[in-house]
């Protein structure tokens, strides 16, 4: 005992003495640079914590919100910040796990000091920070959950939680408006689909499927797969899609299944004499990874350059991929769009306080690259994102890769999304 | 469920030769996966918990040789032999230290690799998925067979894996090479105490095992994307696989693995929100009916 206490000794002045050491030097410094002690407080940074996906197989998706939220927040201090107050933002791995998203978000809060979440996870994840975000009271901006209940319900929402990101509905009634005039043109009655067998794939595909039936009444949906999330191997996928004889197949596979699927079906000639509608597919890392974009291949636009056809939207792409030698994909602008508008309200309501921004954010419309008109609007009824560039149309296999898209029709969207939350009973 | 749809296909030509395809296919790929594990199981005693990666490793090595090269032959030569030598070294640094320590030692150093290959991977190759596309040679309309789709590639991918089948068959039969992996496999003690090193076999074996799955990571780039990770779910498709044929058993993991390929594609038809199911039912059944696997042999002691 005697010992171990002999032997901690230096070991506690060696420590003491340089945390005092440490402090001297420190209140030299700013001594030394004339800073007052009250301005320590001033410049206290606007701590937001971000937790998103950084391991794993969609890991590129959680390092674009990442790198996308990095650059608008160093525009932001670039330009002063908030009176000299610069915003750190605290970036966290939650490896795709809800459980883990949860506990990193509750740390980010209680040990990092955040007031804010910007919550950069897939839908799993997205409603288990919403309800750590709920129970601890601080301002949460959902950016990349795209599971419509999210804001539609009611009973998850908060005057402090927001969705900056596309919702699954409006997807669904833009795709199914443009599908079904396609199908009308193109005589497509036999269709079939090949979405993931998980709560996003059943949902969007079931919603994509009711509005293409409700704009066009000579669809029939004659059969469906289901392949796993992450599958490797399509093959019996693709021949039963082939065995089932459809004109047209809709997916919503994304990311690396997608292109594994394109890949495998191509081989088949699938493809062949059929149109084939996948809303992931607009996307960088897919477009960059399909070799053979077959033709009568039709998608929505996650992200594009090339659209909206804004010049502020193409300048944010090429700085973007000045930055990060890659292109952004569609966590990326939702992420960049979050931090525009966060750093609005914090320049409306000339407060860091997560209250004030939580009621400068209530339908908040700022300017942006991404939006339909330049402009875009978190929606004072439901706290969620409006007004996005939205479009559908045929790709190709290169830049622009969507030569002419069908924009979306906001007032279309917004008649018929009011429509779909009273039959869910949201409204 | 959907059983009429399923007897429609089997009174189709049509139906039987393109899923016959099919079930080929997903079964050459699982075969290469499995022999390779099973192989090693059959002779070290251990079960290579980290194949999966060396599966990984295989599609990444195999895309960068062909951004190289442009040439999808050495693409897959490098992909086995690059596989294969990581294999060797594996072995040598790392699994021969814990052959005699319990399994969950083992465990430990297979995952330890399988978390390190997949920042390896990431670190090289970057995170994002990557996709090699079809080599030019096999850009080509699909046979028709009776009606039924086989695309070209994947004939030649069945062709190359039913080829390397016979000739491990050959090698493991037919030569001195084989008998006396054979051998160390059936009695270690004895086989090193007859003069041969078995420490050396032991390592062949390892290199070899590696090189089958670096071969089957090879043939699978042009159709399966890449990304980090994406040795896990072969994995276990290996072990129900390796179950099924019997653990240790080279022809049985080819029957298993063929097996395993129709249920797939058979079972999508009649069947196709219980393929999973199938599976893990088939290897229930065989479990209880062949506790020691289709063409497995009583467990050593």
């Amino acid at each position: 005992m005697s010992l171990k206490d002999h032997s901690d000794l230096p070991h506690l002045r060696r420590r003491a003495l340089l945390q005092g050491a440490t402090a001297l030097a420190g209140a030299t410094a700013l001594g030394s640079l004339g800073f007052p002690a009250i301005s320590l407080a001033q410049n206290k940074p606007i701590r937001i914590g971000m937790p998103t996906i950084l391991s794993g197989r969609v890991a590129m998706l959680g390092q674009a919100s990442s790198n996308a939220a990095m650059m608008e927040v160093e525009k932001f201090n670039a330009s002063g910040g908030l009176g000299g107050r610069k915003i750190e933002l605290i970036i966290r791995d939650s490896k795709g796990q809800p459980q883990e998203a949860a506990r990193v978000a509750r740390e980010l809060i209680t040990s990092d000091g955040c007031d804010i979440l910007i919550d950069a996870e897939a839908s799993s994840g997205a409603f288990a920070v919403h309800e750590v975000a709920r129970d601890l009271g601080v301002l949460v901006i959902h950016t990349c959950s795209e599971t419509s209940a999210l804001t539609a319900d009611p009973k998850l929402r908060t005057a402090m939680s927001f969705r900056c990101a596309r919702q699954g509905v409006h997807d669904a009634i833009i795709g199914g408006a443009y599908a079904a005039k396609v199908a009308k043109e193109k005589n497509l009655r036999r269709w079939m689909t090949c979405s993931p067998d998980y709560a996003y794939g059943r949902d969007t595909t079931a919603e994509f499927i009711e509005y293409l039936k409700q704009f066009n009444k000579d669809i029939e949906v004659v059969g469906d797969v289901w392949p796993k999330l992450f599958q490797a191997d399509y093959s019996e996928v693709i021949t039963r899609l082939l065995q089932g004889k459809p004109q047209a197949v809709y997916s919503c596979l994304w990311g690396g299944d997608l292109t594994s699927f394109i890949d495998q079906s191509s081989i088949y000639a699938l493809f062949k004499d059929k149109q084939f509608f996948a809303v992931n597919m607009a996307d960088y890392a897919v477009l960059h990874n399909v070799k053979n974009i077959p033709p009568g291949l039709h998608s929505g636009n996650r992200y594009l350059k090339s659209f909206p056809t804004a010049a502020a939207n193409f300048s944010w792409a090429n700085t973007y991929q000045a930055k990060y030698k890659d292109m952004p994909l569609n966590w990326a602008w939702q992420n960049a769009a979050a931090i525009q508008f966060l750093t609005a309200a914090i320049k409306k309501s000339n407060s860091a306080d997560s209250k004030k921004l939580a009621e400068a954010l209530h339908g908040m419309t700022i300017d942006s690259p991404f939006g339909a008109n330049g402009k875009l609007t978190l929606r004072a009824d439901d706290h969620t994102l409006v007004d996005y560039a939205l479009a559908w149309g045929e790709l190709s296999g290169k830049e622009p890769f969507m030569a002419n898209p069908l924009p979306g029709n906001w007032k279309e969207i917004a008649t018929l999304e009011a429509e779909w939350k009273k039959r869910k009973g949201f409204a | 469920m959907n059983p009429t749809a399923l007897l429609e296909c089997l009174s189709s030509a049509s139906c039987i030769v393109t899923q016959l395809g099919t079930g080929l296919i997903v079964g050459s790929l699982l075969f290469l996966v499995a022999a390779g594990l099973t192989l090693i199981f059959g002779v070290l005693g251990v079960v290579n918990f980290a194949h999966g990666s060396f599966y990984m490793l295989g599609a990444y090595v195999a895309l960068t040789a062909y951004q190289l090269s442009g040439s999808f032959t050495t693409a897959v030569i490098a992909a086995g032999l690059g596989v294969g030598s990581f294999g060797l070294l594996f072995e040598r640094f790392l699994m021969r230290r814990v052959y005699s320590a319990d399994v969950l030692m083992q465990l430990l150093v297979c995952y330890a690799i399988v978390l390190i290959m997949d920042d390896v991977v990431k670190i090289f190759w970057g995170a994002e998925f990557l996709s090699m596309g079809m080599p030019d040679a096999f850009q080509s309309p699909p046979l028709f067979i009776a009606g039924g789709v086989v695309p070209v590639y994947y004939a030649y991918l069945i062709a190359a894996a039913m080829s390397i089948a016979l000739l491990l068959w050959l090698l493991l039969t037919q030569t001195r090479m084989g008998k006396t992996v054979r051998a160390a496999a059936q009695n270690p003690t004895m086989t090193s105490a007859l003069g041969i090193n078995t420490s050396l076999i032991y390592a062949g074996v390892f290199a070899f095992g590696g090189m089958l799955a670096g071969l089957a990571g090879g043939l699978a780039a042009p159709v399966r994307s890449m990304s980090p990770g994406m040795g896990f779910s072969i994995l276990i498709e290996s072990f129900i696989v390796t179950v099924i044929g019997g653990m240790g058993s080279v022809s049985g993991a080819l029957v298993g693995a063929l097996l395993i390929g129709l249920i797939r594609s058979f079972g999508t038809i009649g069947f196709p929100l219980f393929v999973e199911g199938l599976m893990f039912l088939a290897m229930v059944l065989i479990l209880i009916l062949r506790p020691n696997g289709l063409l497995g042999k009583e467990s050593r002691a």
